[in-house]
């Protein structure tokens, strides 16, 4: 498989690249110090059509495909991946679900402002008790009247509680399979509504950029007409989603691992040892050269699962294998970055000193690293 | 409306920039982008497109990697674009990129013109008003603030110390410094739009001009040496030994900086 970076998709490139040189780098590391939400670098981001990228025109979106919109993520996350995040996960999990199993009210409802950037929508899926085992979800929504009423919590919810949040789409039990098991349904439950209550803001190791709280329900009351998708499939339907959001965190990975790489080699450049650049030194210009090996590699792994995923091909197993590599490298490529920059390395206001804070977050979230395992072995067909 | 930006592409100021053997800039090796003023005299005919229904037209004179900047000037939503295309202009001289683009210009009619004060590369400036001669037309020149309406347009025309209101009729050359707006960035459907907008491109032949007045050929000037800039020498360290003050005074003293 291959895939090419060029024409519109290398001038879009280009231009994310060139507004996180002068827009994002510049002023993030305050807002990630201040552990505060970027408001006007993400309304330039929609302006730009980030957010709209995998959709198609008809229905707001900026016509380009879900390859380009792993380009842009990158581009982003180069520079700090806690904004790159919370657009993955406003696009991945706020409206994606609503583009493919929405009702056209629903999709008329909340995708024109999702794709533009100016709101913003998260999925409420892990629980205080449980992350990626689904059979374990506490929360229950059952039928009184014409509404849902929903009861339980949430846990770690990324773009539930900003200014521009429209809505988080929760999964919860809603009934008994034949078989006995969990009956498992998404429902829309907008910003505001009663009963729903934003906890307060978590403190982060890292991604202090992006908005993440706990989510508490107590008789919260939305209309049946929020179901989203099939009842009972909900569940089913997020997982198919998951796969190509794997994607989509590769790309953030990728950017992370490779925003080490510049950072170092600028840095090489600059700092003085014992007379001449510290670049000089093969000990540490075979540290940069590997890093940028393992940023390469982990590039190829999610241009293919995206080619793949673009030419209708299955990509369940080349995704697992791009987020299981990316996140593994963008760990090593940070702590050999901060070792490259040595004490500064270990100053916030150093980016790769955010690199090295953000990095443990892409080996749990979106399926931990042992959940990519897991696929993977399934995937080889190996004994269950 | 008819609204014309002029566009010229450069060697990005922010990177390496070479000479040739003959003293022009090395294009094809530079980091090549829109003239950083002229991003302020795009936004400005765009904003000036939206308010009165007009359209926007690029012109540039240069290589064919200019196309690069005008496919990102269309992307940005600029209408169209004329693109003046021909080896005998490379080395071109102010006064002849002035004579070729009044011969383009005159193919478009514009109501106004709008271009950047000067260019990071030659920084001559002299442009808008060699343009404002051959065309007979109004120059309102470094301008920070500008406003069109019934026929004339109005400018804040910026100096070291305040600025002046100055105010003419159309049709009208304007050119624009960075204080006059913050240029848009392009967007993803921008891109897709641009490269179905037209461009047209013309040669000296068409626009009638004699190559032998334009390039290197016909240059009024000449850059007869040049030489880099020299490193920064080492500054005047001074330690405090309690008369820091008395040897800071001799210092701007004898650097008439006082």
């Amino acid at each position: 498989m291959s895939i090419a970076v060029s024409g519109e998709r290398e001038e879009l490139r280009k231009l994310v690249a060139e507004f996180a040189r002068n827009e994002i780098a510049p002023v993030i590391g305050d807002f990630y110090e201040r552990g505060e939400f970027p408001y006007d670098i993400i309304a330039g981001l929609g302006q730009l059509g980030v957010f709209g990228l995998p959709f198609p025109e008809e229905v707001g979106g900026s016509g380009g495909d879900y390859f380009t919109f792993c380009l842009a993520l990158e581009e982003i996350a180069k520079v700090d991946s806690s904004v790159a995040i919370t657009i993955e996960a406003s696009v991945g999990l706020g409206a994606m679900p609503i583009y493919r199993f929405g009702t056209p009210e629903q999709r008329e409802r909340w995708l024109p402002k999702l794709l533009a950037g100016e709101m913003l929508g998260g999925f409420g899926l892990t629980e205080p008790g449980g992350g990626s085992d689904a059979g374990s979800t506490q929360t229950r929504a059952v039928v009184d009247g014409d509404e849902w009423v929903i009861n339980g919590s949430k846990a770690f919810i990324t773009n539930s509680g900003t200014r521009i949040t429209g809505f988080v789409t929760v999964s919860a039990v809603t009934g008994t399979k034949p078989d006995g098991r969990k009956e498992i349904s998404t429902i829309i439950v907008p910003a505001g509504t009663p009963g729903m209550t934003v906890g307060k803001e978590y403190s982060k190791v890292g991604w202090r950029a992006s908005d993440t709280h706990e989510l508490a329900f107590d008789d919260c009351r939305v209309p049946l007409s929020n179901l989203l998708g099939e009842r009972g499939r909900g569940y089913a339907q997020f997982l198919e989603m998951l796969d190509e959001g794997r994607i989509a965190i590769s790309a953030v990975a990728t950017g992370l691992a490779q925003g080490c790489v510049d950072e170092s080699v600028k840095y090489s450049h600059e700092r003085q040892a014992f007379g001449r650049p510290i670049g000089a030194n093969q000990a540490l210009a075979f540290q940069i050269a590997d890093m940028e090996m393992r940023a390469h590699t982990a590039r190829l792994g999610y241009y293919d699962a995206a080619a793949r995923l673009l030419a209708g091909e299955p990509f369940k197993k080349q995704a697992a294998i791009a987020k299981l590599y990316s996140s593994d490298v963008a760990v090593q490529n940070a702590r050999a970055a901060t070792q490259v920059h040595g004490g500064y390395g270990f100053m916030n206001e150093f980016p790769v000193a955010r690199a090295w804070r953000d990095c443990k977050i892409f080996e749990i979230g979106e399926g931990t690293n042992e959940v990519q395992r897991m696929l993977i072995a399934r995937e080889l067909g190996l004994p269950q | 409306m008819n609204i014309v930006v002029l566009v010229k592409q450069v060697p990005d100021s922010g990177a390496e920039r070479q000479l040739t053997a003959d003293g022009t800039i090395d294009r094809e090796n530079a980091t090549r982008v829109i003239n950083e003023m002229d991003e302020y005299a795009i936004e400005e005919g765009l904003r000036l497109a939206d308010t009165t229904g007009g359209e926007v037209t690029l012109v540039t004179m240069g290589p064919d990697e200019a196309t690069e900047s005008i496919r990102k000037a269309l992307s940005m939503g600029a209408h169209k674009a004329l693109h003046v295309l021909d080896p005998a202009l490379h080395g071109s001289c102010a006064l002849a990129t002035s004579r070729v683009l009044a011969q383009a210009l005159q193919t478009i009619n514009p109501d106004i013109i709008i271009c950047g004060a000067e260019s990071t590369d030659g920084r001559v400036g002299a442009l808008p008003a060699m343009l404002a001669e051959r065309l007979n037309i109004t120059a309102l020149t470094g301008a920070r603030k500008l406003t069109v309406e019934d026929g004339s347009a109005t400018i804040e025309r910026q100096l070291d110390d305040g600025y002046q209101v100055v105010q003419g009729s159309l049709p009208a050359i304007v050119s624009v410094w960075d204080t006059i707006n913050e240029p848009r960035y392009p967007s993803f459907r921008g891109i897709m739009q641009a490269k179905s907008k037209p461009v047209t491109t013309l040669s000296l032949a068409d626009l009638n001009v004699d190559p032998s007045t334009v390039g290197s050929a016909g240059a009024s000037t000449e850059v007869v040496q040049h030489a880099p800039r020299p490193p920064r020498q080492a500054g005047v360290k001074i330690v405090d030994e309690g008369d820091a003050g008395d040897k800071l005074v001799e210092f701007l003293l004898a650097e008439k900086l006082v």
